[in-house]
């Protein structure tokens, strides 16, 4: 290492040998920076799996513009949409068809533990609005109080799930029914319940006896091959007489979802701040670490000044000893990082884990910081007078 | 001007302090140091020796007289005509002010890196041979903290030496020794400059130094109030 760094710097590598000198030091600073870079990791994965299980119950339909009430942020919330909506959007030549779109809880009472899944009711005789791998078990939904099961629902046990299948399906009392699962589908539990769950809107509509099949929660559009989506949106706008609707591409409104959750939602929020007061401690660590260091060896430096060393050196030292700390700290860091993120994810079935893309960030971010607190901590070397030596 | 001289320095005025706490210090000192000499200056503590070696050693800037070191006026000297100047000068401490992260090897080569494109081997052989001119050889891995007294003031004089100053300034190097490293320091001092053609400044309160000296200024309360030479 030592040796690395000398043919790195082209000089003796003394921010190294100056670190490494006080192991005990040394040691509480690396788990210092790795705590710091543990703290960014799991805010920055919690916040990334949200923006993933956000957006997962968008892929399991197939759509190019979604009408939604106004206050609907996402698939799972806001108001009813009249169905005479999707009838007068129908009427436009580049939509081909359409679909309405039931949502709501459905609560599977386990006596220990409550399933609680996110319900979707879907017309099981429009296989072309839904996910790839979900359409090919629609038909099965045509059977009144039939469904399709989240498998990767939490609380529901692996092998629990793994054998349903069309000749065993699973029933259970849900809503004052008996629902029957014939298939599964991976779905993934999200913040808000525990997982999902498909129903053709027949049987939504018996689980939910005040709903009325007029009025869907979303409308989905599906368009002639080739049509320009923002132009018919735009047309949409004026063809519906309601303004309160949220027309938008099928796209955006995912990616509306994902912005809403992110800087609108207090869990959002609060995880930023946690990456913000992660990147504060490294920030204060390692700037604690080099300005004590520098405090600590005033005297050799104004030795090394008097004997004629200019200020790039010593900035060269200190910004040697930030580099070292922020590469050595980030390595535990990115361990314990990855192992905490893995555990939870098993723990709470949330998509949580460590990306290459997320660790690269954070390494970048970890040496920038470090060099940052590195050249704060050097005004403390304008004290290293080699006057005072004498 | 004489050519010989190494340091020529006239009507030296040093002040410290500004408005009501402003005090002289150096009162109009003359001082010219041959190639080669070996000087000691001495004199009771505040009389100015201090201020004198860091005017000299282009630590402090000049107020008021001039200072010629090495051909070139300090007075007026920019910042970096003045670190550029103390790469030729060796500076020698009361206390060692070794790095103790650095072994003995690595100490010494601080003095030989600081002059710029000189390579690393190049560097490391000029620190081995300077700790074996000061009987160090088998120390040379040794990190500060496992030498004695004597031996760190040796390493920095190996470190001071090593560049190959033109002068070498010393403050009391051996008030921390007892009394045969104290000589040895000094022997040692005066051996290797006579041997490399080293002008050597020397303030001491040490009266065991002065048989050595070629020339022994006395100053007192910032005046140089006898000079005496024995060369």
């Amino acid at each position: 290492m030592s040796r690395l760094l000398q043919a790195l710097f082209g000089r003796l590598p003394i921010g190294w040998l100056q670190l490494t000198h006080n192991r005990m030091r040394f040691a509480a600073a690396l788990a210092g920076v790795a705590f710091a870079n543990v703290l960014v990791f799991v805010q920055l994965g919690i916040m990334t799996s949200m923006g993933v299980a956000t957006l997962r119950p968008y892929e399991f339909f197939q759509a190019d513009i979604m009408i939604s009430a106004g206050d609907a942020n996402s698939l799972t919330d806001g108001d009813n949409v009249a169905r005479q909506w999707l009838l007068q959007a129908m009427a436009d030549p580049d939509v081909t068809d359409g679909m309405g779109l039931f949502v709501a809880n459905v609560p599977w009472n386990r006596g220990d533990k409550d399933i609680t899944f996110s319900t979707f009711g879907v017309d099981p005789a429009k296989p072309g609005f839904i996910g790839a791998d979900i359409a090919g078990e629609l038909p099965l939904l045509r059977v009144q109080d039939a469904a399709i099961l989240d498998r990767l629902a939490r609380g529901l046990a692996k092998d629990e799930a793994a054998a349903i299948r069309p000749q065993t399906p699973l029933a259970f009392e849900a809503q004052g029914r008996t629902v029957v699962a014939y298939a599964t589908f991976a779905g993934g539990g999200g913040f808000g319940g525990d997982g999902y769950m498909m129903v053709s809107d027949q049987t939504f509509l018996s689980l939910f006896p005040a709903r009325r099949s007029a009025a869907p929660d979303h409308i989905l559009l599906d368009l002639r091959r080739g049509a320009d989506v923002q132009a018919v949106v735009a047309r949409l706008r004026t063809l519906i007489s309601d303004p309160s609707l949220r027309i938008r591409s099928y796209a955006d409104a995912a990616q509306e979802d994902l912005k809403y959750q992110q800087t609108k939602r207090p869990t959002g929020i609060i995880f930023g701040f946690g990456v913000l007061i992660g990147v504060l401690v490294g920030l204060v660590i390692v700037y604690q670490v080099l300005s004590t260091d520098v405090a600590d060896h005033l005297r050799e430096y104004a030795t090394f000044k008097a004997m004629g060393y200019g200020s790039g050196f010593f900035l060269g030292v200190v910004l040697e000893e930030a580099l070292v700390l922020g590469v050595m700290g980030f390595v535990p860091g990115l361990i314990v990082g990855t192992t905490i993120l893995t555990v939870m994810g098993k723990v709470t079935t949330l998509p949580l884990g460590m990306s290459v893309s997320m660790a690269v960030i954070v390494f970048i971010g970890t040496v920038v910081f470090s060099a940052l607190s590195g050249m704060i901590a050097t005004r403390r070397l304008a004290a290293a007078d080699p006057a005072d030596l004498f | 001007m004489e050519r010989q001289s190494i340091i020529a320095a006239k009507g030296l005025n040093h002040w410290f302090g500004t408005g009501e706490a402003r005090k002289q210090a150096l009162f109009d000192v003359d001082l010219t140091l041959k190639r080669g000499s070996f000087t000691v200056l001495m004199g009771p503590s505040g009389s100015g020796k201090t201020t004198v070696l860091t005017l000299i050693g282009c630590l402090r800037a000049v107020q008021d007289g001039s200072v010629r070191l090495l051909d070139q006026e300090l007075n007026g000297a920019s910042q970096a005509q003045l670190v550029a100047l103390r790469r030729r000068l060796g500076f020698i401490f009361q206390a060692h002010n070794l790095h103790e992260s650095l072994t003995a090897t690595q100490n010494v080569v601080m003095g030989v890196q600081v002059h710029r494109g000189v390579s690393d081997a190049t560097a490391h052989l000029a620190a081995i041979h300077a700790l074996g001119l000061v009987g160090l050889s088998d120390r040379v891995g040794y990190l500060p903290a496992n030498l004695s007294g004597g031996q760190k003031q040796r390493v920095a004089v190996a470190r001071a030496l090593v560049g190959n100053p033109a002068l070498v300034l010393a403050d009391e190097p051996t008030a921390a020794l007892d009394k045969d490293s104290a000589a040895e320091v000094v022997d040692l001092l005066k051996r290797m400059g006579a041997a490399r053609g080293t002008t050597t400044l020397l303030v001491t309160h040490d009266n065991r130094i002065l048989d050595r000296a070629d020339r022994i200024l006395t100053l007192e309360d910032g005046r140089i109030v006898k000079v005496e030479d024995r060369g």
